[in-house]
């Protein structure tokens, strides 16, 4: 099909356009030089493939490589494997040990910490904490996708909400921990707001609770998150082209319809991206509980338990195989889901 | 582009590896006291202030040096982690995580048991290998509770308790007659549940206790010190004498609950006792009681060292790092300020102990560990997973007393005792 298009347009001015785009951002591909291309008197097909961005545009004239990309790419790469992949090899050598964080000797053990793991199944009880963590995330990311469509349209006060919910992700960790604990304790602020409202009788140990506890910790992840799947879903939604939107109110659309077969269509993959960052995330959930509780009262979680071990108990070799198998299960999990739900082109025309 | 690739990398590697062994090389001396040392502290309130005036005293009396402190928060955490590398400072207190069968591999030795054991104490027995000594304590603590006298007074108690039962009827006694929280736990940070685990050898009174804990199949079958600690710290929290809310307390402001009464009691060294003093209203409503044990009618605590200064074995300034520590230990007086026990034997015991004299209680030191078996007991608790010396295995303990757990404290102390079994079977 491209290669008929190709012929149609000499220049090839299609090929040139955001050749570094990665896949799956292909809703971002409506640029004005695409829209152009529809008054150009072209036939209906090409649109279609206009917005994929990795068509099979290879067999295009060959061009010489620009070696700008590359340059730029060394500072990041470079910082990914100093920082990421030779500690994560590390962490593959300690796995094998019995090291105790500290000793000059390393006693060689083999695949001993992996069979203690796989023979050990209350490690992994705590991976049900993990449950109410996956239920905040598909919380988190309706309410993200409900401020975002609503915050897309002509809404009064708009930055001014963007920026509201946008705020609690740029606030420090440890802060946001410290916060909480004023606001979760008995008589702190949410019981205040609560008998203000007439509710009193809610208020219960919301952390010292085993019931609850895990729900309040739940929730501050919500609040914590919430603004960076907004602005991803808010930037995917603001890339759709507006006569998308006037199309669709010509055809009738109202704002539900809109939503429903333009917005959500539009920023599949996001959402996609979303739900695969949330799983893991839960499965790794390490920040809030460490601080507020420190893994107290049921809120243990397998990264917590993992520190404990490592940081406690001087079990390093354990621990680093611990976070080698969580590793694991987390890209397992993301295979699964990819297999689920495929990575589709976007097409909306 | 590979190539590109693979020098930028290579370069970015030899920035960072640069960049950590940026160490000083100035200083270098063959046993002469000058040049710089680096000193790490965990001392982050004061290093700005009282440790400025040590390096002044110091630096006059041996010109030409200079020290430099490293205050660290984390210290425990964090310097154990550096201990990886040979950048740990010239002077550094020995983390309790350190081990003592690995002392040498990382400390200067500062003399044998012999030179030292007239003149210090706390060298017989603590941070000590095959006969040598590698760290001088900073200062000393007992072991006990910190309490204040008013509220106790108000509740109509006035004897320190005998037996944990006598404790409990106290504490009791304070719920229904003042409003203070007999007794705070400080649960969420963990680290002072840990403090429990001081009460080694005070319940029995025996100088072996830490020695008879490592040969011991079951510590917590009834009878044993932790049974009896590990119980009446579960009877306190089961019986509503603690902090309602567990998960929410808060150590700064626990300072000033008990500075003005609105809690009775916590269980913490007598290193404590300062700062407690520092946020009452009136520093003498702050004292210090013995554990409710007596051994032939007498109490007994447990003294022992603080931090201990030792010095880097990669340390390029060893002589100076020396003079460093027995300057601080003999003559910077930081015991006695900071209210501790003094590691200078010739010096008296600390008014802050007096309430303890007072009790006629016995202060006993630990005995030395017999050879390999240093520092035995918290390798088993390391390999249980128990960590004695973290507060986590006590807060289950609590949850379970509070109901927050479905556990009896038998069930706990069986599982206890059955993974410290196990874990002792596999610890040479």
């Amino acid at each position: 099909m491209w290669v008929v298009a190709a012929a149609r347009t000499p220049t090839g001015r299609h090929d040139d356009v955001r050749p570094g785009l990665p896949e799956g951002l292909g809703f971002q591909m409506a640029t004005p030089t695409n829209t152009a291309s529809r008054f150009s008197g072209l036939s209906g097909k090409i649109p279609q493939r206009r917005l994929g961005p990795t068509g099979r545009r290879r067999q295009g004239p060959p061009r010489r490589k620009p070696r700008t990309p590359y340059l730029f790419l060394i500072v990041p790469v470079a910082l990914l494997v100093v920082f990421t992949y030779i500690p994560v090899l590390g962490m593959f050598g300690y796995s094998v040990t019995s090291w105790n964080g500290l000793s000059p000797t390393r006693e060689f053990i083999g695949a001993d910490n992996y069979v203690e793991i796989a023979t050990r199944p209350e490690l992994f009880g705590v991976l049900r904490v993990s449950l109410y963590y996956v239920g905040a995330s598909v919380v988190q990311i309706v309410l993200a996708l409900y401020f975002a469509t609503v915050l897309s349209f002509n809404v009064r006060f708009r930055n001014l909400f963007k920026g509201i919910i946008f705020f609690p992700y740029l606030i420090n960790g440890v802060a946001i921990a410290m916060v909480f604990l004023y606001f979760f304790e008995p008589g702190g602020t949410l019981d205040s707001t609560l008998s203000a409202l007439g509710l009193g009788d809610l208020s219960r140990q919301w952390l010292g609770d085993p019931g609850t506890i895990n729900y309040s910790l739940a929730g501050t992840s919500i609040w914590r998150y919430l603004g960076l799947n907004f602005v991803l879903f808010l930037g995917a939604i603001q890339s759709i082209p507006a006569q998308m939107y006037e199309a669709a109110e010509i055809d009738g659309a109202n704002r539900w319809h809109q939503f429903r077969f333009l917005i959500l269509p539009g920023i599949r993959p996001i959402v996609g991206l979303s739900f695969i960052l949330a799983i893991g995330g839960s499965l790794s959930v390490f920040e809030i509980p460490y601080i507020m509780t420190g893994g107290a009262n049921g809120s243990e979680t397998f990264v917590t338990q993992t520190v404990h071990l490592a940081f406690k108990a001087y079990k390093v070799g354990l621990a680093s195989a611990m976070a080698v198998v969580l590793l694991l299960i987390i890209l397992l999990i993301t295979w699964v889901q990819r297999r689920i739900v495929p990575d589709e082109r976007v097409e909306l025309s | 582009m590979r190539r590109y690739g693979i020098a930028g990398t290579a370069l970015a590697l030899l920035l960072a590896l640069a960049g950590c062994g940026g160490g000083d090389e100035e200083g270098g001396s063959d046993g002469a006291i000058s040049g710089e040392i680096t000193v790490l502290t965990q001392r982050t309130d004061i290093v700005n202030t009282v440790l400025q005036e040590y390096k002044k005293k110091f630096e006059t009396k041996y010109p030409g040096t200079t020290v430099k402190f490293e205050a660290i928060t984390d210290y425990e955490g964090e310097v154990r982690i550096r201990m990886n590398t040979k950048e740990y400072g010239d002077v550094l207190l020995i983390p309790n995580s350190v081990t003592d069968d690995l002392l040498s591999t990382f400390f200067e030795p500062l003399g044998t048991i012999d030179e030292l054991k007239d003149r210090y104490r706390f060298v017989r027995n603590e941070k000590v290998l095959d006969g040598k000594v590698y760290g001088l304590a900073i200062t000393g603590n007992a072991q006990g509770f910190v309490y204040n006298k008013k509220v106790w007074q108000q509740a109509g108690i006035t004897a320190p308790p005998r037996t944990p039962a006598e404790f409990l009827a106290a504490l009791t006694a304070i719920r229904d007659r003042t409003d203070a929280i007999p007794l705070y736990t400080n649960y969420k940070d963990a680290w002072p549940l840990s403090q429990w685990e001081g009460l080694r050898g005070v319940v029995s009174g025996d100088p072996d206790a830490a020695i008879k804990l490592a040969r011991d199949d079951a510590p917590w079958a009834p009878g044993r010190e932790h049974h009896v600690v590990d119980s009446l710290l579960f009877d306190i929290v089961q019986q509503g004498l603690t902090e309602p809310d567990p998960t929410t307390t808060n150590w700064e402001q626990s300072k000033g609950m008990i500075g003005t009464g609105k809690v009775a009691t916590m269980m913490l060294g007598s290193w404590a006792i300062v700062q407690m003093q520092g946020a009452a209203t009136d520093k003498a409503d702050i004292g210090y009681l013995p554990f409710p044990s007596q051994v032939n009618g007498k109490f007994h605590t447990v003294i022992a060292g603080d931090y201990k200064n030792a010095i880097n074995i990669n340390s390029r300034n060893k002589a100076t790092a020396r003079a460093w520590i027995d300057w601080f230990t003999n003559e910077s007086n930081y015991a006695v300020d900071q209210g501790g026990i003094s590691p200078v034997i010739s010096q008296a015991m600390p008014t802050t102990l007096a309430d303890l004299t007072a009790a006629n209680t016995e202060f006993i030191e630990l005995s030395p560990p017999p050879k390999g078996e240093e520092g035995l007991a918290d390798r088993i608790g390391n390999q249980a997973e128990i960590a004695l010396g973290d507060g986590k295995y006590r807060q289950r303990i609590v949850d379970a007393a509070r109901g927050a757990k479905k556990e009896t404290r038998d069930e706990i102390f069986a599982d206890l005792n059955r993974k410290w079994s196990d874990a002792k079977s596999k610890v040479k």
